[in-house]
């Protein structure tokens, strides 16, 4: 295999530093702790404002004993990487809480769910693909499009519900479609997108093999949380991908939350990365705080799909500042735990590590802030002044060929009624 | 019960139809060299998307009357007899050959050639990967069907029996139905699903269950049912061929039928239904094995002297209102028979929108016999009684045209 699996991955670090062999917390209400009861292991110190950034390659070596940190000279991205990388971090950041304020003023409605504090899993993946490479990802799936390209002003107006949003108006936060840029939903239920993106890992595959495309190395990412990995959905496409070797990465952004659903609560054996393995596919635990570690471990896992190794499940630990939507008061959550993650902000630690290494200089860095302000607030504009959708709109998109809606008493097609295309027509 | 599983009733009333058709089609000089029959004689481009009006005439040329002709035609004819499901693989492979996009997944479909033979042969033609042995996870592959086509490939998701599908229903309904939807038209989702489903012999509650009511709201989708060797290839040709999500529904017992079929290429259409018998009297709706037992009722009706008029309705989701309303203004009484549930069932569907069409031209209320809403049973005699007979069929129309 391309990289063998982490023995001795990273910890869930839920225990601060020093604490060693604190338990598992036991929820308040219920004497017996229906959870996981493996104790974790204590975070091993690591100091995450430390320059010289540990080479990510230590989270898939394959030594059985934990790696030295290594300092190196080799920095891991270029100036322009990393001021790309920034800028799309910063997309996510400051769209999502555009959307928060948006949302209060009444400017979008239902649920609508905010990547704040993940965006170094979104910009450390996606920042290495081709245009032509998919993307699938669940409801919390804004930032997912955005990193992918989908311009911010059609994401905004698809949250207004405006018809020069990027599916119509039709699909709304949680449904974020773009062919041009081949992000592939959006899915509302937790685990239905796994198989699509096994699909679309499936069709790169069939092209090369089948269509004698020889050149077709086009990878799938498909995004999911901590929830969806204890799904069947992810199971059974685990199993396919490894079997056929399929170009896909599954990538769970465990932010240790299922709405109000600890994951040591809901999970056996909580350490996802292991549930690789057990289907004949690398398993990869990565700090998803730090957006260069991702990136390298992204780097392999994609390099490994597109060479036809096969997938690789990555774990990334992150978090994510807000509540689960805008509507989830977020009462369950430890304010300590929120400090403790708030304090590995993925975007204050990449800056500080632009700026320490010389990458950039903070005016540079200061103009991509005002830059990404400026596309944000004209994106809301945009969808501000965009058009609602008119009726016509209705029924045209049901389906691709309408004569899916049959024929009428009257011996014509349903579709050929001139109220059709007023969407009035009776269907 | 042997004699329907032979296709007599089916194959006189078919061999007219053909013989008709294959006078009616004409060499266009076109490149497509298959013709899309409409049952009114209007032909249209199996290639292009164009939406062509209906002829205005009631479909009376498609059809089989009564069984005086066989003997001639068939000396004469032209075209090979097959049994059901080779016919559907005969369309399955020629729209394999056709296109290199269409690809089979499902359990079994490969080295086994399918459990019931419809895709025998094909791996060993294609690969293993455009016929696709899958693990059983139902959910998962007919998701991974729907991934693919909407990243430009055409599958054809088998499942094993239909009931397996229930396990696939989250993908179905949620992305196989909405998903052209939601992303506001960017992405298609030209997948076939099917699978044989009905009442079998003693196959117990589970194996044999309809499902055809369960899946008639999801918007988005189309449903079809086969029921001779003639229109199994005709749809399964239509459904790989649409850009739109098709579920075909087999049927178990009907895969051995026999029956002569054309050499030439045709594709049939997908919306529209099949006149199987014209008459006066009444207007019988049915589909899939039902239209045997309608076929077989409608002999001794005729011996008792009534005309029914016997309409296979092909197509469950949307239904073709204008072959079933001509038929309506004639006779002015309908009787459906169907295998599904009487809950909820398509004959439930089609009663409301009969009725909510037709009502000034009915002079009796709808009868509609379904299956007991009763789960199959294994035993034999019981089984028997949870589906409709012939004889429920016969004592319905004397009591309809009473």
């Amino acid at each position: 295999m391309g990289f063998a699996r982490a023995i001795n991955p990273h910890p869930l670090p839920l225990l601060a530093d020093t604490r060693a062999t604190k338990p598992v917390p036991a929820p308040s209400s219920s004497s017996l702790f229906l959870g996981s009861t493996r104790t974790l292991r204590p975070t091993q110190t690591r100091s995450i404002s430390s320059p010289h950034r540990r080479s990510a390659a230590s989270a898939v070596a394959a030594k059985v004993s934990d790696v030295k940190l290594k300092s190196t000279t080799n920095l891991l991205v270029t100036k322009e990487e990393g001021l790309e990388v920034y800028e799309d971090m910063i997309l996510g950041r400051v769209f999502e809480d555009m959307c928060a304020q948006m949302y209060y003023r009444g400017k979008m409605f239902g649920f609508v769910h905010l990547y704040n504090g993940q965006e170094a899993v979104s910009s450390g993946f996606i920042k290495l693909l081709k245009k032509e490479d998919s993307v699938v990802s669940t409801y919390r799936d804004h930032v997912h499009a955005l990193s992918k390209g989908v311009p911010a002003r059609a994401v905004m107006s698809e949250l207004f519900g405006k018809t020069t949003g990027c599916c119509r108006g039709q699909g709304g936060s949680m449904h974020m479609f773009s062919a041009e840029h081949n992000v592939l939903g959006g899915f509302a239920f937790i685990g239905e997108g796994i198989p699509v993106a096994t699909g679309a890992a499936f069709t790169s595959k069939y092209k090369r093999e089948v269509l004698k495309e020889a050149d077709c190395d086009h990878v799938t990412l498909a995004f999911f949380g901590d929830g969806t990995a204890n799904n069947g959905q992810f199971f059974e496409c685990l199993n396919m991908a490894a079997l056929w070797k399929l170009p896909i990465i599954f990538v769970v952004e465990n932010n240790l939350w299922a709405i109000g659903m600890s994951h040591l609560r809901a999970t056996s054996d909580p350490e996802i990365w292991k549930k690789g393995p057990a289907f004949g596919m690398p398993g990869v635990h990565v700090d998803g705080m730090d957006v260069l570690k991702v990136r390298e471990v992204a780097k392999e896992a994609i390099g490994r799909a597109r060479r036809g190794e096969g997938p690789t499940l990555v774990e990334c630990e992150t978090y994510r500042f807000r509540g689960h939507s805008l509507a989830d008061p977020d009462e369950l959550r430890d304010p300590d735990e929120k400090a403790r993650y708030a304090a590995r902000d993925p975007i204050t630690q990449f800056k500080k590590y632009l700026i320490e290494n010389k990458l950039a200089s903070e005016a540079e860095l200061k103009a991509i802030e005002k830059k990404i302000d400026e596309v944000v607030e004209e994106a809301v504009e945009f969808a501000d002044e965009s058009p609602a959708p008119s009726r016509s709109q209705l029924l045209e998109n049901v389906f691709a060929d309408p004569r899916g809606f049959g024929i009428g008493p009257d011996g014509r097609y349903r579709c050929e009624d001139p109220k059709f295309t007023e969407g009035t027509a009776q269907v | 019960m042997a004699s329907i599983f032979q296709g007599v009733g089916a194959a006189t009333s078919l061999d007219t139809k053909k013989f008709q058709l294959s006078s009616l089609r004409s060499v266009t000089g076109r490149k497509a060299s298959c013709v899309v029959m409409r049952s009114g004689g209007a032909k249209m481009d199996g290639g292009s998307n164009q939406i062509s009006g209906r002829a205005d005439q009631l479909v009376t040329n498609a059809v089989a009357t009564k069984a005086d002709t066989p003997a001639a035609s068939t000396a004469s004819k032209p075209g090979h007899e097959l049994l059901l499901f080779e016919a559907l693989r005969e369309g399955l492979e020629e729209e394999m050959e056709r296109d290199a996009r269409v690809c089979v997944m499902g359990e079994d479909v490969g080295h086994y050639g399918g459990s019931y033979k419809v895709t025998k042969g094909l791996a060993e033609k294609y690969g293993d990967l455009r016929v696709l042995d899958t693990p059983i996870a139902e959910n998962s592959f007919t998701g991974m069907g729907i991934g693919a086509a909407m990243t430009g490939l055409r599958p054809i998701i088998e499942g094993m029996n239909m009931g397996f599908l229930l396990l696939a229903f989250n993908q179905i309904s949620n992305n196989c139905g909405m998903l052209h939807y939601t992303s506001g038209g960017q992405f298609k989702i030209p997948v076939v699903i099917r699978g044989p489903g009905g009442v079998g012999r003693q196959l117990g509650a589970e194996h044999s269950q309809r499902l055809e009511s369960y899946f008639q709201s999801i918007p988005g989708i189309q449903m079809v049912a086969c029921s001779t060797p003639y229109n199994a290839k005709g749809l399964m040709k239509a459904a790989i061929r649409s850009d739109n999500p098709v579920i075909l529904f087999e049927h178990v017992l009907l895969y051995n039928l026999k029956e002569r079929i054309p050499d030439e290429e045709y594709v049939l259409n997908l919306e529209e239904a099949e006149m199987v018998r014209p008459g006066e009297h009444v207007t019988i709706l049915t589909y899939s094995r039902m239209r045997y037992h309608v076929m077989q009722a409608a002999k001794t009706l005729v011996n008792k002297g009534y005309d029914p008029e016997v309409i296979d309705i092909r197509s469950l989701k949307p239904f073709d209102l204008y072959t079933i309303g001509n038929s309506i203004k004639k006779t002015h009484r309908v009787l459906i028979v169907e295998e599904c549930m009487r809950t909820g069932g398509i004959g439930a569907s089609l009663t409301a929108a009969i009725t909510e069409n037709f009502h000034d031209y009915l002079d009796a209320p709808i009868m509609c016999l379904s299956s007991q809403d009763v789960p199959t049973p294994y035993a034999g005699t019981l089984e028997e009684w949870t589906v409709v007979q012939p004889p429920q069929i016969v004592a319905a129309v004397e009591q309809l045209c009473r």
